[in-house]
């Protein structure tokens, strides 16, 4: 039985008695890739897609995102997910500046990803109007399943960014691009 | 069990000149009555002892640019809950003078669909406590659905025509 359980390999590094000698990157961007605290903000049909993805079939905790929480402060990754209306948007924003580096943002959908079907004069076409997006999910709703992997595919990009980069000259040309500073 | 023609009859007795055109459209009677006369007319529907018409579903409005003199139409959604009864009041306004008076004494319900009727269309609800944009930002300067005004969203730039039949 215990062999089902899937384990995070070790970063590479040099083992002896005792001790094992690896690169900082390589072990708190492993830490950070298998901890991933999300802050649903969960707006229409796909926050009920998402919230499957948290209970039991699907499972979003084995990932890592076992304490999601809607407190920006404490929270990783911020998953968009549901239509976002241009009222709402200055809101999102507010929560985005409130999250602490470093942060990714996932768009769940296709509303939030691009406005979805709604093409309309209140509807905000796509959260990236708005704020920087790691990664985008289609679908509408999505599947857990596609869910799961979005969220896979920020645990790549949380293993694998240099610890830098949150203070490149260009992630602040991004930021400024969004009017953030 | 109420029907279609009691009610009508009903009200053409207390209000004859200020109503006009019954219809029941999928069976639900219809009918347009005068401004000045609609808050009498909404009492007394409320007030009735057979009608009791005590629930309003809903208020709404309809923009026709092209009718000179007619271009607003509100329309007032009625259910007796006691009769299961519904009914349709509409009350058609000019360009120039997009002013209704509000039902708020009869219905609180009135207020927020009274301020969505506004921010949506502009008709203006005298004597309304607190008028202003109940779904829209406050900032917003036009009110969306009139016909003038385009659906879909302006700064898009990745549409084609021709997938939309354009």
């Amino acid at each position: 039985m215990a062999s089902d359980i899937k384990m995070v390999e070790g970063p590479e590094s040099y083992n002896g008695a005792g001790f094992q000698a690896t690169s900082f990157d390589k072990l708190i961007g492993l830490a950070r890739a298998n901890s991933l605290w999300p802050l649903p903000f969960a707006t229409s049909c796909c926050g009920i897609e998402f919230m499957s993805t948290m209970s039991s079939t699907y499972d979003l905790a084995r990932f890592g995102s076992e304490r999601p929480s809607f407190s920006p402060r404490q929270a990783d990754m911020l998953l968009v997910a549901g239509t976002i209306a241009k009222k709402m948007g200055p809101i999102l924003k507010q929560v985005y500046l409130q999250m602490a580096e470093p942060r990714w943002v996932m768009a769940i959908g296709a509303c939030a990803s691009s406005g979805g079907i709604f093409d309309t004069y209140s509807v905000l076409q796509g959260i990236d109007r708005i704020i920087p997006v790691d990664v985008y999910v289609p679908g509408c709703p999505p599947r857990p399943e596609q869910i799961l992997d979005g969220v896979m595919q920020i645990q790549e990009l949380a293993k694998n960014e240099s610890l830098r980069r949150r203070n490149t000259e260009e992630y602040q040309k991004l930021l400024n691009s969004y009017n953030i500073q | 069990m109420l029907t279609n023609e009691e009610v009508a009859q009903t009200i053409i007795q207390q209000f004859g000149q200020s109503v006009s055109d019954f219809d029941d459209p999928y069976d639900l009677l219809t009918f347009t009555a005068d401004r000045d006369q609609l808050f009498a007319l909404i009492s007394f529907l409320k007030e009735h002892k057979t009608l009791q018409i005590g629930f309003l579903t809903d208020i709404t409005a309809i923009h026709y640019p092209d009718t000179k003199g007619m271009e607003f139409c509100v329309v007032y959604h009625l259910h007796s809950l006691v009769n299961n009864f519904r009914l349709r009041i509409k009350v058609y306004l000019s360009d120039e003078d997009v002013h209704v008076p509000t039902i708020i004494p009869l219905f609180a319900g009135a207020n927020w669909m009274e301020r969505e009727t506004f921010d949506l269309f502009g008709v203006i609800f005298d004597g309304h406590p607190d008028l202003r944009r109940i779904l829209n930002m406050e900032e917003m300067d036009y009110h969306p659905m009139l016909k003038q005004y385009p659906l879909e969203d302006e700064t898009r730039e990745d549409k084609i025509d021709a997938l939309f039949g354009r």
